[in-house]
């Protein structure tokens, strides 16, 4: 199979505009992913099962990832005038970075047996911008996995032929796979609660 | 019936016994099962009625397809908050006397799914649990165990008096409350006429 590099080169070149990303990964594992915008998403997924040489006609597993709010403190060099002599001074700067939801989608090629090639799709937020576009037209099997990942994690795919829940009532308001997520507080009865579950159980036991 | 009388005379070929007590032996020697399995502990409870285990000796091999014709429902598996509503429904359209079996970790208290947040923390929240078996899954056997004491509880019931079988009063309630599916969860969370939590003192 083509490397990333060639895979990212090879879109570039077909479908001009598209904003792709490598995204590394530096476990053991070391399995780097694509990230692609919204805007082109489709016209890429298209590309890559329609591509002679790719050929990625098997969608194996699509999922969500919910990515918080996060703070970086870095140390940055500013110039200031300490007792009339100007000096670079450390400073530490904390910069917000906005959260957002992540649909993941793992590529492999039945008909030339390569794969996987991962796919990452973002949203703008956690809060109001969460569509997506859907990639079910091009991949069947991305059906009720999408399904699922809108059930979960909230995200709106554009496109869906059929957007329910569907692990969870339709009346359920909730995100459940949110990592900001409350669970309903059932913990009356807790014979051997430890930790998390223990400080849930405490109110109950007054 | 004085018992030298009763053991006298059927040593002549005569038997007596109480209508209560032909009437539990009857029950409990053809108690049918609602067909149903939730999770894995259904395949454990499909093997206790082959041929190996033989739930058939206990006159418990009719599992009816319909609850109107079952006598007993056996919780088998992980009842989830999307499930609930459908398990109390079908315990609601069977008719007294009725009995329940929660088979497995799940049933009883959400087993190793009790701290998530589509998983039931056990069916007796919501209906009355006549034996609970523990496992997961329960082993074919546990589940004739649970059986075998299913029958003494029903050869043991009576029919009149203060002590009568719930279904033999009929002040008793029959039929419980479905719970609905809410926003954020079943509402109510539990049946509090049906289960309360014990209480549980704890330091801190």
């Amino acid at each position: 199979m083509e490397t990333l590099e060639q895979i990212k080169d090879r879109i570039a070149a077909a479908i001009p505009g598209a904003r792709l990303e490598i995204i590394p990964n530096d476990t053991p594992a070391n399995q780097r992913s694509l990230l692609v915008d919204r805007e082109h998403a489709f016209e890429v997924a298209r590309l890559l099962r329609d591509d002679a040489v790719l050929r990625l006609d098997y969608l194996s597993n699509a999922t969500g990832v919910d990515w918080l709010d996060t703070s970086i403190k870095e140390k940055v060099k500013v110039k200031k005038v300490v007792e009339g002599v100007e000096k670079e001074v450390d400073e530490m700067v904390e910069r917000k970075k906005a959260g957002y939801l992540e649909a993941v989608y793992h590529l492999y090629s039945i008909a030339h047996r390569h794969g996987p090639v991962i796919l990452r799709i973002r949203t703008d937020n956690r809060t109001d911008k969460t569509r997506l576009p859907s990639l079910t037209p091009v991949w069947r099997s991305a059906e009720f996995q999408e399904r699922e990942i809108y059930d979960l994690y909230g995200i709106i795919f554009d496109g869906h032929p059929d957007l329910r829940r569907i692990l969870m009532w339709d009346g359920f308001q909730d995100y459940p796979m949110r990592k900001d997520y409350a669970e309903p507080d059932d913990y009356e009865y807790e014979p051997t609660p430890h930790d998390e579950v223990l400080e849930k159980a405490q109110p109950h036991s007054r | 019936m004085d018992e030298g009388l009763r053991s006298e005379l059927s040593k002549q070929g005569i038997f007596t016994t109480t209508l209560e007590g032909i009437y539990n032996w009857g029950r409990r020697n053809s108690v049918w099962p609602l067909q149903f399995g939730l999770a894995c502990c259904a395949i454990e409870m499909i093997a206790s009625t082959m041929a190996r285990y033989d739930l058939a000796r206990f006159g418990a091999e009719v599992f009816r397809p319909s609850p109107r014709q079952a006598d007993l429902m056996i919780v088998a598996g992980t009842v989830t908050k999307k499930m609930a509503p459908q398990v109390v429904r079908l315990y609601n359209q069977m008719p007294e006397p009725k009995y329940v079996i929660a088979m497995g970790a799940c049933a009883i208290s959400g087993g190793p799914f009790k701290q998530g947040y589509n998983v039931l923390k056990g069916i007796d929240r919501y209906i009355p649990v006549d034996v609970h078996i523990p496992g997961c899954p329960p082993r074919p056997e546990a589940l004739i165990h649970a059986f075998m004491t299913l029958q003494k509880k029903i050869g043991a019931q009576r029919l009149s008096g203060s002590e009568r079988a719930r279904h033999a009063d009929p002040e008793a309630p029959s039929e419980f409350p479905v719970p609905q599916y809410g926003p954020h969860d079943l509402e109510p969370s539990k049946n509090m006429d049906v289960w309360q939590p014990p209480k549980l003192a704890r330091a801190g």
